[in-house]
């Protein structure tokens, strides 16, 4: 099996840059195919960029990215367009588009991607939200939805096109516990039954731990560690395990640059 | 449905928006639609133009007749030529009509007035007035009547 | 915090003013790539409709409503003064040149700009902070193209035809005081405009002006939301600052057109 199989995208040497802040420098990530891949670190980590990178939204300064065995930054723009059907990005809002209603908004990649006929996204439509358990919701608009209704209903679009790779910003935020139940199971459930390769960025360490097969932890512009999610927890890394055990002083200091405490009290303002 | 009712207040809203510059066109701004096949070309050669504008209006009787349409300046003759544009309809202008640049009101705009002539012949396209009087400039109105004081001490 | 040096805010001042000039350049490559950058997939007369309807019908109501105030209160006022000097009759020259070289063009954009525009401003930066814009992207489809173009043309072609009804709906409201109320002849009012008002010189000017105005409006509102930062403080600071820059630029450029247009150089 060549090594293309075996990873469906490979970020290789990838340095990016955000105004003067490294967010990534030199960086080596790859994600296997049809596993659940983990990323996370603390916040300003630069996770929400990777997606981007990922979903070619932005371009790296240096490196490659390569998908399903192309090179993103290198193709033109109708490749690209062509390629994005293979991508799936589920947003940390859901992101609905909040002037169509819940059928028009799953059935929009299916309009803009293929030619098909009316019945057929009809079908698919159905299908996708059954998926997702929200078939009934089908004629409401975005802003009569929960939260987490929203979010499913972004991943029946998200997956609208039976796409290779699903890429998950941030899937578990504020949502209460029977909410995230129902994603971790879906995320589970449409990796397995579809081979889809699956990347949740996220820090919330429960669920993100116990759905991914490989867990990666970066910060600091570096990859801190990666590996099984267990692994990790028990990490020599003083980093990854202040990360990963949630211990308030560390790495990551718990007070805030300041002068002398001292000083601060007896010196008066 | 919904979406009908959308296309059909976008229709009604841009046909509300034309009529309305319609209505600017033609019932406030008196905006006429003769072609130039309904009128025909005079020429006239003035002293002095000061003040009178293309566009401008040409009237007999204080009616208007036409409009003037370029202003140039004759190398030749050192004068102002005013090519002017009359309707058709008055057609019977003697061939010794005088054209005069006249200022409506007293510091209004300056227009053109014809006043007939008493030759049997009439103007025809491309004829030139000959009998013009030019536009009443100010400063030398007061420099005459300063003169005119002056000399009579 | 130490007081900042009168060094230090100097350097601050021209800091934002360099973000004022790089603003601004990314506003011009903004509109090159909405109106011009190469076509994305496809966008539709559909859309086009559905922001003329609400950039343009929704602004109806107040520009009716204040067209009819305004020439009422035009017609009004310029009795009273005219009257002094015996020249009432000339009232309907006065109220139609007023509002088609001026008002007309001016206050329907300052209108359109606290209605429409901000309307314009709040939506599109709310799509962007709900990354609306980004999953637009990334099922690639262009969102300046989708999004933005629809929007832009919509007000290029509402604005103007708003003035010209703001216009025609003030002179109307004018005569119904003049005439009706004030006892200036019916005959006058009209027979006064029509000889002063020339075609070429005031209505068409008073169209170029609210075209330009039109353009300057939408493209602000429609920049300041497309660039806004994409938190809900920054959402209602780029609508403020749209509501505030389309009306300063209307104002500013109508100087300078009343200006070249009237001003006889």
């Amino acid at each position: 099996m060549s090594v293309e199989d075996t990873f469906a995208v490979e970020l290789k040497g990838l340095t990016f840059r955000h105004g003067s802040r490294k967010i990534f420098d030199r960086v080596d990530i790859r994600f296997p195919r049809g596993k659940v891949t983990g990323v996370m670190g603390p916040s300003g980590c630069g996770k929400t960029t990777l997606l981007r990178l990922m979903a070619a939204q932005l371009k790296p300064e240096q490196g490659e990215v390569w998908v399903n065995g192309q090179n993103l930054p290198d193709l033109s723009r109708s490749d690209l367009f062509d390629m994005r059907k293979q991508f799936g990005v589920l947003f940390q809002s859901g992101a609905l588009f909040t002037d169509l209603n819940v059928f028009e908004n799953v059935a929009f990649p299916l309009r803009v991607h293929t030619k098909l006929p009316e019945e057929m996204i009809r079908d698919i439509v159905l299908m996708k939200l059954q998926a997702v358990g929200l078939r009934g919701a089908i004629d409401l608009m975005p802003d009569e939805l929960s939260g987490g209704m929203k979010r499913r209903v972004a991943l029946a679009r998200a997956v609208a096109l039976d796409p290779d790779i699903l890429l998950y910003d941030e899937p578990f935020v504020g949502q209460d516990p029977i909410a995230k139940g129902v994603l971790v199971r879906l995320i589970r459930l449409l990796n397995d039954a579809l081979g889809i390769t699956s990347v949740v960025v996220s820090h919330d360490l429960a669920e993100t731990a116990s759905i991914s097969d490989y867990l990666y932890v970066i910060g600091d512009g570096q990859v801190l560690g990666q590996g099984q999610p267990d692994d990790l927890m028990n990490s020599d890394n003083p980093r990854i395990r202040q990360f990963m055990q949630g211990i308030p002083d560390g790495p990551v200091p718990f007070h805030f640059d300041a002068p002398d405490y001292r000083d601060d009290l007896l010196g008066g303002r | 449905m919904r979406i009908r009712a959308v296309e059909i207040s976008v229709g009604v809203f841009l046909l509300l928006g034309i009529v309305a510059l319609l209505l600017l066109a033609l019932r406030v701004s008196g905006l006429t639609v003769a072609s130039s096949t309904d009128t025909y070309k005079l020429t006239a050669h003035f002293d002095n133009i000061a003040g009178l504008t293309t566009r401008a209006k040409v009237t007999m009787a204080g009616v208007a007749v036409g409009k003037v349409v370029s202003i140039d300046f004759d190398t030749e003759t050192y004068t102002g030529k005013v090519v002017m544009e009359v309707q058709r309809q008055v057609n019977n202008l003697p061939t010794d009509t005088t054209a005069s640049i006249l200022t409506a009101g007293l510091l209004g705009e300056k227009y053109i007035s014809f006043s007939v002539g008493g030759e049997e012949d009439v103007l025809v396209d491309g004829d030139i007035i000959y009998d013009t009087q030019s536009s009443l400039v100010l400063e030398e109105l007061i420099g005459k009547f300063l003169m005119n004081t002056v000399n009579q001490e | 915090m130490a007081s900042k040096s009168l060094l230090d805010r100097i350097a601050l001042f021209g800091r934002s003013g360099l973000d004022v000039v790089q603003a601004m350049g990314r506003s011009l490559l903004f509109l090159w790539h909405v109106l011009v950058g190469r076509g994305g997939a496809g966008t539709g007369v559909h859309l086009l409709v559905k922001q003329l309807y609400s950039v343009g019908v929704l602004s109806l109501a107040i520009i009716v409503v204040s067209g009819l105030f305004i020439g009422m209160v035009l017609a009004l006022q310029g009795y009273s003064i005219l009257v002094d000097f015996g020249s009432e009759q000339a009232v309907g020259q006065m109220v139609a040149l007023t509002l088609l070289r001026e008002l007309g063009p001016v206050v329907t954009a300052l209108l359109f700009a606290g209605r429409a525009g901000s309307a314009l401003t709040a939506e599109i930066g709310n799509m962007k902070s709900t990354e609306q814009l980004s999953s637009l992207e990334m099922i690639g489809v262009d969102p300046l193209k989708y999004i933005i173009a629809p929007r832009l043309w919509a007000g290029f072609i509402s604005m103007p035809l708003l003035a010209a009804i703001f216009s025609v709906v003030g002179i109307w409201g004018g005569a119904m005081v003049a005439v009706d109320w004030l006892g200036v002849y019916d005959g006058s009012y009209w027979g006064n405009m029509l000889n002063s008002v020339d075609f070429y010189d005031d209505v068409l000017n008073g169209v170029i002006k609210s075209v330009v105005f039109a353009f300057v409006v939408t493209w602000i509102a429609v920049f300041q939301g497309y660039d806004c930062e994409a938190t809900s403080e920054g959402i209602s600071r780029a609508t403020t600052r749209t509501v505030v820059y389309a009306s300063l630029a209307v104002l500013g450029l109508d100087f300078i057109l009343t200006a070249l247009m009237f001003g006889d150089f």
